[in-house]
């Protein structure tokens, strides 16, 4: 089911949280709201589930073409998940998944056993079969995130939205639980909406990502798209690390670490190259980084393989010749 | 060789624990019981059975358990109002809760009389409403002599007096054990049962409820007990008439007034022990209903 956003506005007293923002998801997608905090991107999402209304005005939210904008969070049938699980401390984990189904009117509540069959599918999907008698302070944050997200799917939501749902969870659990949702959603094909800060997440694992900030939508593409064509400075610094070049006419260039050549000063080519003496050098895993300073004083960021380090044998104080490759976007 | 602790100074501060419970709680409970061993079983069961004893036993522990009751109903609604809204004159409302806790239980007590009075503010409303309901209605039995008594004083000088009064004092504690659960409880469970269809009243009964029940009765708990043990702000309230508003504390002073000191003591030992057993099952109840401890 497709989602519509059509021109939200939303503030809270005299702060403007979002403005005119329109935004489509494309029925099926996995799409990720990049951006700061303050960005708006969580109440965009609290808008869309119903958990906060916007202005009123013109602003409308359309699921698959119906208007939902009017709609309590609980007849919009989504399934809503929390960076803070939001686990129901007092019930057991097979509780918490049947909670929406035990809430329904009598006559459209599902048999006890019917009940019981979902609960055991939905356990064996997010991978905790045999957990259904714990409860959520005997789980590991992985596990419970994902008792969230069974909860939220116990439903047979239209969308599910995620709120930041791996921001609690420690480096190495994010990755594989981030990789899974990816395998997950192709699986089930739901439309999914989530929210992120941390910009590899969302290039990893969205279809399409939208960047906010300050309350208003600064790109939104496939995540190839964006990375290479930043429509901004703010998309180009946000989407990883990048150096900005400033030359004498004022102007800039932003220049991401992996695109520089580096070599040996006697190599030096006036034409193309620049010469650079090596400050920092930090060499732990694949990837070496090199902080040089070029002669106008300007400070770079540069990634090599750490073969090609070892092979030029380069020290702190070394002179080195820089080049910039022509993939890279000058100008913006 | 010994566990190391991470904290320094067990031996000290645990030996300094002792001590001082000891001499502020154990050391006066046992020269009570001493004193009260001083009469033989016989005369402590002819004593407890007495019809006066009896009464102000059923009366006392009644109105204790009746007033913790309605402290905790109104002590969700008030804390509730005070953790939920937002308001002008939030922060004073939350300052008048500790009042009954400050006042002096004596004024307390002289003025609910004056207030509940048959000529008093509340008190005069209170004895016409119950004489309409005599003359219209005739209840007799049990619930008859109470409107009878209300027509005729007011709710002083009554067991519901002394109801009135234990639920004044007991309020505060329901309200500020209550406060802090309510205020970590936070926003997002309860958003989450609406996202997945609960409607308000549902989400108030499966979701918050069963997480504040462990308070509510930790409240009733201290309600309840501060409420056996009430003297000041009862006794000028009640009336203190024998077998129907003399309350267990008045009956000790009595004793103590004729200097039976030996029936005193029997009389505030077996108080004690039956409190000490109602506290216990409680406390093995709120374990039963804790979700922590299931």
């Amino acid at each position: 089911m497709s989602i519509s956003i059509k021109s939200i506005n939303k503030t809270f007293g005299n702060y403007a949280a979002l403005e005119n923002i329109s935004l489509e998801v494309p029925n099926g997608s996995l799409t990720a709201l990049l951006g700061p905090s303050g960005s708006g991107k969580t109440t965009l999402l609290r808008i869309v589930a119903g958990l906060e209304f916007s202005d009123p005005g013109e602003g409308r939210i359309l699921f698959h073409g119906e208007d939902v904008s009017e709609t309590p969070a609980g007849k919009r049938g989504v399934g809503f998940v929390f960076q803070h699980y939001a686990l129901f401390r007092h019930m057991t984990i097979a509780e918490n998944i049947a909670f929406g189904l035990s809430v329904l009117p009598r006559s459209l509540r599902p048999a006890k056993a019917e009940i019981h069959a979902r609960i055991s599918e939905l356990l064996k999907l997010v991978k905790l079969e045999g957990l259904d008698k714990r409860r959520p302070h005997e789980l590991s944050g992985g596990q419970r995130q994902r008792v969230a997200l069974a909860r939220a799917l116990a439903i047979q939501p239209k969308v599910l939205l995620l709120d930041e749902p791996f921001g609690a969870l420690d480096a190495q659990v994010r990755k594989s639980l981030r990789r899974w949702l990816r395998v997950f959603h192709d699986e089930i094909g739901l439309t999914t909406l989530f929210v992120t800060h941390d910009q590899e997440e969302a290039l990893e694992l969205a279809d399409q990502v939208v960047v906010m900030r300050n309350a208003r939508i600064e790109q939104v593409g496939k995540p190839q798209e964006i990375y290479d064509h930043p429509r901004s400075p703010f998309v180009y610094e946000f989407l990883g690390n990048v150096n900005k070049l400033s030359a004498s006419n004022g102007s800039h260039r932003y220049i991401r670490p992996h695109e520089i050549e580096i070599a040996f000063a006697a190599e030096y080519n006036p034409e193309t190259d620049r010469l650079a003496k090596i400050d920092h050098l930090f060499s732990a895993g694949p990837v070496a980084t090199l902080s040089v300073r070029l002669d106008d004083g300007q400070f770079l960021e540069v990634e090599i393989s750490r073969k090609q380090l070892d092979e030029l044998a380069l020290d702190p104080g070394d002179e080195v010749s820089i080049r910039i490759m022509d993939s890279s976007k000058s100008g913006v | 060789m010994a566990k190391r602790r991470v904290i320094p100074g067990f031996g000290l501060s645990m030996g300094f624990s002792i001590t001082y419970l000891s001499l502020i709680i154990l050391i006066p409970l046992a020269a009570l019981f001493i004193k009260a061993a001083g009469l033989g079983w016989a005369e402590w069961w002819n004593l407890l059975t007495t019809p006066r004893v009896i009464a102000a036993t059923k009366l006392t522990f009644g109105a204790s358990a009746a007033a913790a009751s309605v402290s905790m109903v109104m002590g969700l609604l008030v804390t509730w109002v005070l953790v939920r809204y937002d308001f002008p004159g939030r922060r004073l409302l939350d300052a008048m809760v500790d009042l009954p806790f400050a006042l002096p239980t004596a004024v307390a007590g002289i003025t609910l009389t004056q207030i509940y009075a048959p000529n008093g503010w509340i008190g005069q409303y209170i004895s016409q409403c119950a004489s309409w309901i005599q003359t219209n209605y005739q209840p007799g039995g049990w619930l008859g002599g109470q409107v009878e008594d209300l027509a005729a004083k007011g709710a002083a000088y009554s067991p519901i007096g002394v109801f009135i009064a234990l639920t004044f004092i007991g309020f505060p504690f329901v309200v500020r054990t209550l406060q802090p659960v309510m205020e970590d409880l936070g926003a997002e469970i309860e958003e989450a049962a609406a996202t997945l269809g609960a409607n308000r009243w549902i989400v108030f009964r499966r979701v918050i409820l069963p997480l504040l029940v462990p308070a509510l009765i930790t409240g009733f708990t201290l309600a309840f007990a501060r409420a056996i043990g009430e003297y000041g702000s009862v006794i000028f309230i009640s009336g203190n008439l024998p077998m129907k508003t003399e309350i267990l504390p008045l009956l000790i002073v009595a004793q103590l007034e004729q200097f039976k000191y030996e029936a005193a003591a029997v009389i505030a030992s077996a108080m004690l022990l039956v409190s000490f057993a109602l506290l216990f099952l409680i406390n093995l109840l709120q374990r039963r209903l804790d979700w922590q401890h299931r």
